[in-house]
C-alpha cells in the first residue's frame, strides 16, 4: 500500500515538473526555436544590423566624408544666420505646382509637421494642445518672412527648438511640404491659396507664350505671304 | 396640452449671465493688476518654444530676468534682438555669444504692455516643489502587496486542505484496521493488470494515445520558428502607447523609410531628439501597479540622452555616442523578400493591419504570425485599390477578363507566385 502511495506521489511530481518545464518554454521575452537558423540570417550585412567589422559595430553610419549617397543632393546654404538669410532670399522651389505634388505635400505635412504646427498651420498641433511643446508660432504671425527658401532651410537644419528633418524626408518631399506650407499661410491670412495664384500665373504665362507663338506664326505667315 | 419649449430657460439664462459676469470680472482683473494671467498665456504662446522658466532651453532660463536687465533694454531686445546686437550693445552681444549664437525671433507685434505682462509672469517666485502624495502612493503599493497576499493565502488554504484530506483518510484507515476490518484490496486483481489483460481496451487506448501524441507533436513542430507574441525587453523602454497612442504621432514620422524602402527602419536617435531636445521630463499619467512611474519614464529619457550624448544642462551634444542595441522583433527569414514601401505607399495598407494595435502597446509585441499562409491569405482577400491609377485600371480590365472576376485581388496580380517573394 505504502509503495503505491509513493509511486503516486512520484508520478504527480513528474507530471508537475513536466508541465512546468513546458509552460516555461513559452517565454515571451526570448525568440522561439527555428528550423535551420542559418537560413534566417544572411551572410551579407543587414539593415540596422550589428557587425564587428564596422565602427561601433553599427551598420547605420553616415556616408564617408566627401561622398554623396544615392538620391541625395548637396545643400549649399550653411547653417548660419547668413546662410538662412541667403536661402530665404534666393532659394526657389524647383517643383512644378501640380495637384499631385500638392496632395503629397499635404500628406507629408500631416505626418511630419502637423503634430506640432497643427494641420492648419496655426501652431495648434496635438503636442501643443497636450502641452508637450509650447509656443509654436502660427505661419500667419506678423513679422515672419516665410518664403520657399526659409521653409526648406528650416526643414534641412531645424530652427530653434525644431530639429532637422532632413533624415526623414528627401529633397522632393521637402519641396512638396514647402508648397503646402505656403498654401496654409495664405489660407490663414485669408488670402487666395498660394498654389492657385501660382497656377493662374503659370496659365497666364502659358497663354502669353502661346499668344507670342501665334503672333510669331502670324508674322511668319505674313512674311511668307 | 401645451408644449413647454423652454423649460430650462431660466436656469440656462442664469448660468449664461453668471458666465458673462465671470468672464468680464477676470478680464478687468487681468487689466488692472494681474498682468500675470495675461503674461502666462503670452509667455506660453510666444516664448515657451525656446525659453523655460527655471531651465535652460534653446534660450536662457527666464525667471527673474526683469531684475537683471533694464526695462527699456528688454523692450528693445524682445522687439528686435538682432538690431540691438548690430547697434553695438555690449550686453546684447555677450548674451548672443553665451547662447551659441542662436537668433531670437523678433516680436515687433508685442506692445510694451504685453512685455510687462510677460515679465510679471516670469518674475513670480518659484513654486515650492510639490510634496509627493505619499498617502496615495502607499495606497497603491498596498494594492500590489494585497494581490500577493491573496494569492499566498489561497495557496496556503489549498495546502492545508490537502494535508487535512490526507490526515483524514489516514485516520479512517487506522480506524478500520483498529476496528478489525480487513482491507480486501490485496485479494482483488489490481486495476492495471485487469487493463492489460483486456486486449481490446489496450488496442483502443493505445491508438487514442498515439493520436493525442501526434496531435501535440504536430502542434509543437508547427509553432517552431513562429514568434507571435514575442515581446523582448528593449534597452530603452520605449512606449508606443505614449507616442503613437496618446500623442498621436504618425508611425511614418519615426519609421520614415517605410514609405520608400524595403525596411521600415529603426529610427536613429536624432529623430528622437527632434522632440526630446525639448521634452526632458515625463508629465503623463502613471501606472503604479506595473511600475511605470514618472521617475521610471524620466530614467528612460535620461538613457536616451546618455546614448546620443546630449548634455541637458549645457543644451549641447558632447560627441560621446553609445549606439542603442534595439532588439528586432519582426524578422522574416532571409529567404523571403518583403518590401515595406510596396505595401505602405503603393497598396496603402495601414500599419496596424500587420502590426496590430501598436498604439495600445506599452511593450511592443509581434501581433501577426508572419507565416507564409498568413501572407497568402491576405493577398487572396485584399482587393487592389485601382482608383485614380491608370496603370492599374488597364491591368484590372485585362485581368478581370482573363480570370472572369469582378474585382482583382493582390493574389490575382501575382501575389501568390513563388518567385514574387522567394528568389
Amino acid at each position: 500500500m505504502k509503495i503505491t502511495n509513493m509511486k503516486n506521489s512520484i508520478n504527480i511530481a513528474v507530471f508537475i515538473i513536466i508541465s512546468m518545464s513546458l509552460t516555461s518554454c513559452f517565454n515571451k521575452k526570448t525568440p522561439n526555436y527555428r528550423y535551420m537558423p542559418n537560413m534566417y540570417t544572411s551572410v551579407s550585412l543587414e539593415t540596422n544590423g550589428e557587425h564587428e567589422i564596422l565602427p561601433n559595430e553599427q551598420v547605420n553610419i553616415l556616408p564617408v566624408e566627401g561622398t554623396i549617397s544615392r538620391g541625395w543632393k548637396p545643400y549649399d546654404y550653411e547653417n548660419t544666420i547668413e546662410g538662412k538669410a541667403l536661402a530665404t532670399a534666393e532659394l526657389k522651389n524647383p517643383l512644378e505646382v501640380t495637384d499631385k505634388n500638392l496632395e503629397q505635400g499635404k500628406e507629408l505635412y500631416t505626418i511630419y509637421c502637423g503634430v506640432c504646427h497643427g494641420d492648419k498651420g496655426d501652431g495648434q498641433g496635438i503636442l501643443v494642445k497636450r502641452e508637450k511643446f509650447l509656443g509654436i508660432p502660427s505661419y500667419a504671425d506678423k513679422g515672419r518672412n516665410i518664403t520657399d527658401g526659409s521653409i526648406y532651410h528650416a526643414m534641412m537644419y531645424g530652427l530653434n527648438s525644431m530639429g532637422s528633418h532632413a533624415s526623414q524626408t528627401d529633397e522632393k518631399d521637402r519641396w512638396q511640404i514647402t508648397m503646402h506650407v505656403l498654401d496654409l499661410k495664405a489660407s490663414l491670412n485669408g488670402e487666395p491659396l498660394w498654389s492657385d495664384t501660382q497656377k493662374e500665373s503659370m496659365m497666364a504665362s502659358e497663354d502669353e507664350m502661346s499668344e507670342n507663338k501665334s503672333s510669331e506664326e502670324e508674322t511668319t505667315s505674313e512674311e511668307q505671304h | 396640452m401645451k408644449k413647454v419649449n423652454y423649460r430650462n430657460l431660466s436656469s440656462q439664462l442664469s448660468i449664461l449671465s453668471l458666465a458673462i459676469l465671470l468672464a468680464f470680472s477676470t478680464f478687468t482683473f487681468a487689466q488692472e493688476s494681474g498682468d500675470v494671467v495675461a503674461g502666462e498665456s503670452l509667455f506660453k504662446a510666444n516664448c515657451a518654444a525656446c525659453h523655460k522658466l527655471d531651465k535652460k532651453g534653446v534660450g536662457p532660463a527666464l525667471r527673474g530676468v526683469a531684475d537683471k536687465y533694464d526695462r527699456d533694454w528688454l523692450y528693445k531686445w524682445i522687439k528686435d534682438s538682432q538690431g540691438l546686437i548690430k547697434s553695438g550693445d555690449s550686453k546684447a552681444a555677450t548674451i548672443f555669444a553665451e547662447n551659441n549664437n542662436s537668433v531670437m525671433t523678433s516680436f515687433p507685434g508685442l506692445s510694451n504692455e504685453d512685455i510687462d505682462n510677460i515679465l510679471a509672469y516670469s518674475s513670480q517666485p518659484k513654486p515650492a516643489p510639490k510634496v509627493p502624495a505619499t498617502v496615495s502612493v502607499a495606497d497603491n503599493g498596498d494594492n500590489g502587496i494585497n494581490q500577493n497576499i491573496i494569492i499566498g493565502a489561497l495557496a496556503l488554504v489549498f495546502l492545508l486542505l490537502v494535508i487535512m484530506f490526507y490526515l483524514v483518510s489516514k485516520t479512517l484507515k487506522n480506524l478500520k484496521i483498529a476496528s478489525g476490518q480487513e482491507i480486501e484490496s490485496e485479494s482483488r486483481l489490481p486495476l492495471w493488470k485487469a487493463f492489460v489483460q483486456n486486449q481490446f481496451l489496450m488496442l483502443v487506448s493505445s491508438i487514442f494515445m498515439l493520436l493525442v501524441a501526434a496531435y501535440f507533436m504536430f502542434g509543437f513542430f508547427m509553432q517552431i520558428g513562429i514568434d507571435q507574441g514575442y515581446a523582448p525587453v528593449q534597452p530603452i523602454h520605449y512606449s508606443h502607447k505614449i507616442h503613437a497612442g496618446d500623442n498621436k504621432i504618425d508611425c511614418n514620422y519615426c519609421h520614415s523609410s517605410a514609405r520608400k524602402s524595403k525596411t521600415s527602419g529603426i529610427p536613429s536617435l536624432n529623430v528622437c531628439m527632434n522632440c526630446h531636445k525639448n521634452i526632458s521630463e515625463y508629465t503623463g499619467p502613471e501606472d503604479l501597479a506595473k511600475g511605470y512611474t514618472t521617475e521610471f519614464y524620466n530614467d528612460q529619457i535620461a538613457k536616451l540622452y546618455d546614448a546620443v550624448g546630449w548634455d541637458v544642462d549645457d543644451q549641447s551634444y558632447t560627441g560621446e555616442e553609445k549606439p542603442v542595441k534595439w532588439i528586432r522583433i519582426h524578422n522574416l527569414p532571409d529567404f523571403v523578400y518583403f518590401n515595406h514601401s510596396q505595401h505602405v505607399t503603393v497598396a496603402g495598407v495601414e500599419c496596424q493591419t500587420c502590426h496590430g494595435p501598436v498604439e495600445e502597446m506599452e511593450i511592443l509585441e509581434q501581433h501577426s504570425p508572419l507565416t507564409m499562409r498568413w501572407c497568402i491569405d491576405c493577398h487572396k482577400e485584399t482587393n487592389v485599390d485601382i482608383k485614380g491609377n491608370d496603370y492599374y485600371e488597364k491591368i484590372h480590365k485585362e485581368l478581370s477578363k482573363k480570370y472572369g472576376v469582378e474585382r482583382v485581388t493582390a493574389a490575382d496580380m501575382g501575389g501568390r507566385e513563388c518567385g514574387k517573394c522567394h528568389y
